[in-house]
């Protein structure tokens, strides 16, 4: 488009042709085409071609406004402005889709309010834990698997899949297994089963994530508790008071769980390499000394025991000589008071009636 | 959430999900709601905003006995029941003829409010001329320094921009450029006109524009206002930090498009560098003292 006129300028007027009067005659003629487009405006307008949006700050006048031609005035105002939005709109870079010539519009530069706070991240479930911590991807799986049997393709999971246990009319009894087991109920026990683990470690998740407090196994009111569950409650029951059970009696024939409180927590395999080496490093310059080691609490703690039983014992001897007797005496009376009343009283009563009348 | 665990079917899970906030959020929809007691002009003002703003917008035509800028708490309701948060409520009494509230929501509370009055009003049937498709992206133009200098007026250009900016694209179609609607502030009043553009050859690629009167135009008062503090109208703006996109540091391409990284070490001291050992050039444990006291007379050793 600016090679071409030169090039005319050149074929015609060959004679007079010197530099400057070229350039000039081409300048002119490109003005004269961007006439119908140039607008003129004191300041320059503030555009975001992301929003269409055009904001022209110049003074309006007023007295232009005041006419009664203010349809007119405010028609131009908004034709210039316009001119000038879509003058920014076609400088912006363009590319075709499908026959139609469309412009790619820049991120929007007016910052407007969010309709709802920004949402929280949620804390990564146990799986998603362990995945990050093992480097283990996710992989895309394709939506439908071949299936032989059918001979044709089938989704991975649903209705009508390629591998439906389901659907089989034939199960191998295994070689360790009782020949009277039912392998299709069986079946179908471990797959509710994982459904219900499944569930149970879903609503964990969902737990652990809003940080609210689940109860344990057998603790959470269910329609109908087994008995271990129910034994379960039991215990956890006797542990809440004050003194975390240590004062609860047993019922008659009730046996105290041996195996209570917390399992041993293990390092995982792959940690903290630094603090792994450290602590095999210690445990090497322990057993290489020769100093035995001296837990200082448990030292003290015994030697209290020590003191208290020693105290007591030495109480009792002393006691034993004074006391032994009284207690003796004490035990005696007490007895033989006993015994005299009850009688006495059993007879007592109904000589008094016969006193009476 | 509390909501999504209440939800029964999946369809109805995936309805509320829809409305969890998001990172970038989708169009907001707008209410339209007529008041107490509306004049002619009230009421089909508010039905040419909702044919300008369909499909993103509901129209409440029964009559709401709202005040809202006494109590905002119905029109709360409204919103948290439609999923809306932008809002026009139209009412007329003998205090403030033609009365339309402007307003938005932020987390389904109110943020800003502002009330104008209609001096002058052309519907959209009044004008006998061709109108653009429902949903195209309007251009909006805003002219006047009040838009600038004055406070207020900001607030209002930003509310009157966020409901009348259409859906947030990557792409328009220039021959669709077909709407505008231009906003004038002048000694308190606000002109809304709305024009459909016409694209006439000019002598270059970019065309010359010419207007057509269409659809609604306004002549607006201002009134009372409601803006929000700053604090809120900031915490309404905070966007989360996934949406912008991380810089990648330390890499640059340089003029011919090779791509460069730049590595920082830390200071190295040149006399221990750990380079190949020869044994043979090892020293051995007698002769060291004496070759290290010769060799620090000596001039500089030379580096392996």
């Amino acid at each position: 488009m600016w090679g071409r006129k030169p090039r005319c300028v050149i074929r015609t007027k060959m004679a007079s042709c010197s530099f400057e009067d070229v350039l000039a005659k081409a300048e002119r003629d490109e003005a004269e085409k961007l006439k119908g487009i140039t607008v003129s405006k004191e300041l320059d307008l503030e555009f975001d071609p992301g929003n269409l949006l055009a904001f022209d700050k110049n003074r309006i006048d007023t007295r232009e406004f005041k006419d009664c031609k203010r349809e007119d005035f405010l028609r131009s105002l908004a034709r210039d402005n316009t001119q000038l939005l879509i003058n920014e709109m076609w400088k912006l870079p363009t590319e075709r889709v499908e026959e139609v010539i469309v412009a790619k519009l820049p991120d929007p530069t007016t910052l407007l309010p969010r309709e709802k706070p920004a949402p929280k991240p949620k804390p990564p479930t146990k799986w998603e834990q362990f995945a990050k911590l093992k480097g283990i991807q996710k992989k895309k799986k394709t939506n439908l698997v071949w299936d032989e049997v059918h001979k044709e393709w089938r989704r991975r999971w649903g209705y009508k899949r390629a591998k439906d246990d389901t659907k089989e009319w034939l199960i191998e009894v295994p070689e360790n297994a009782d020949p009277n087991e039912d392998q299709f109920n069986k079946r179908n026990k471990a797959k509710k089963e994982r459904v219900a683990r499944n569930e149970y470690n879903r609503l964990k998740n969902i737990a652990r994530a809003q940080k609210i407090k689940v109860p344990g196994m057998g603790l959470a009111p269910t329609p109908r508790q087994s008995k271990a569950e129910l034994a379960q409650a039991v215990n956890v029951a006797k542990i809440s008071t004050a003194s975390v059970g240590k004062f609860q009696d047993n019922l008659p024939k009730e046996k105290t769980p041996k195996n209570t409180g917390r399992k041993r927590k293990f390092q995982p395999l792959i940690g903290d390499f630094s603090s792994e080496k450290q602590k095999q490093l210690d445990l090497l310059k322990v057993m290489d000394s020769k100093k035995p080691r001296l837990d200082v609490t448990k030292a003290v703690n015994k030697q209290m025991r020590e003191e208290d039983m020693e105290s007591r014992h030495k109480n009792k001897k002393d006691f034993g000589k004074k006391g032994r007797r009284g207690k003796m005496s004490g035990k005696g009376k007490g007895k033989a008071g006993g015994k005299g009343k009850g009688p006495k009283g059993k007879g007592r009563k109904p000589q008094m009636k016969q006193g009476k009348r | 959430s509390k909501a999504q665990s209440q939800a029964k079917t999946r369809r109805s899970k995936r309805f509320l999900q829809s409305r969890q906030p998001k990172l970038t959020e989708d169009q907001k929809s707008s209410m339209i709601i007529r008041g107490g007691n509306t004049s002619q002009t009230v009421s089909q003002a508010l039905k040419d905003v909702y044919a300008l703003k369909k499909p993103n917008a509901v129209l409440y035509k029964r009559k709401n006995m709202v005040r809202p800028f006494d109590d905002s708490t119905a029109l709360e309701f409204f919103s948290k029941k439609s999923d809306c948060s932008l809002f026009l409520f139209g009412s007329h009494n003998k205090k403030r003829p033609n009365n339309l509230i402007f307003g938005r929501m932020f987390d389904f509370h109110v943020l800003d409010m502002f009330e104008l009055g209609i001096e002058r009003f052309v519907s959209l049937r009044d004008v006998k001329t061709d109108t653009c498709p429902e949903g195209t992206k309007p251009l909006l133009v805003f002219a006047g320094e009040l838009f600038e200098t004055d406070r207020e007026h900001q607030r209002l250009r930003s509310l009157l921009t966020d409901f009348f900016c259409g859906p947030r694209v990557s792409a328009v179609r220039l021959a669709g450029l077909e709407h505008v609607l231009h906003f004038t502030a002048l000694e308190g009043k606000i002109y809304m006109r709305s024009y459909k553009v016409l694209l006439k050859k000019s002598g270059c690629r970019t065309p010359r524009i010419q207007l057509q009167d269409m659809g609604p135009s306004f002549d607006f008062v201002m009134r009372r206002n409601h803006m929000a503090s700053d604090d809120l109208y900031k915490t309404a703006h905070r966007q989360p930090r996934g949406v912008k996109p991380k810089k990648k540091k330390n890499i640059s391409h340089d003029a011919f498009g090779t791509r460069l990284g730049r590595l920082h070490m830390q200071k190295q001291d040149l006399d221990k560098l750990q380079t190949r050992k020869m044994k043979g050039l090892r020293k051995r444990r007698g002769e060291q003292t004496a070759e290290t006291a010769a060799a620090a007379a000596k001039a500089p050793r030379t580096d392996e």
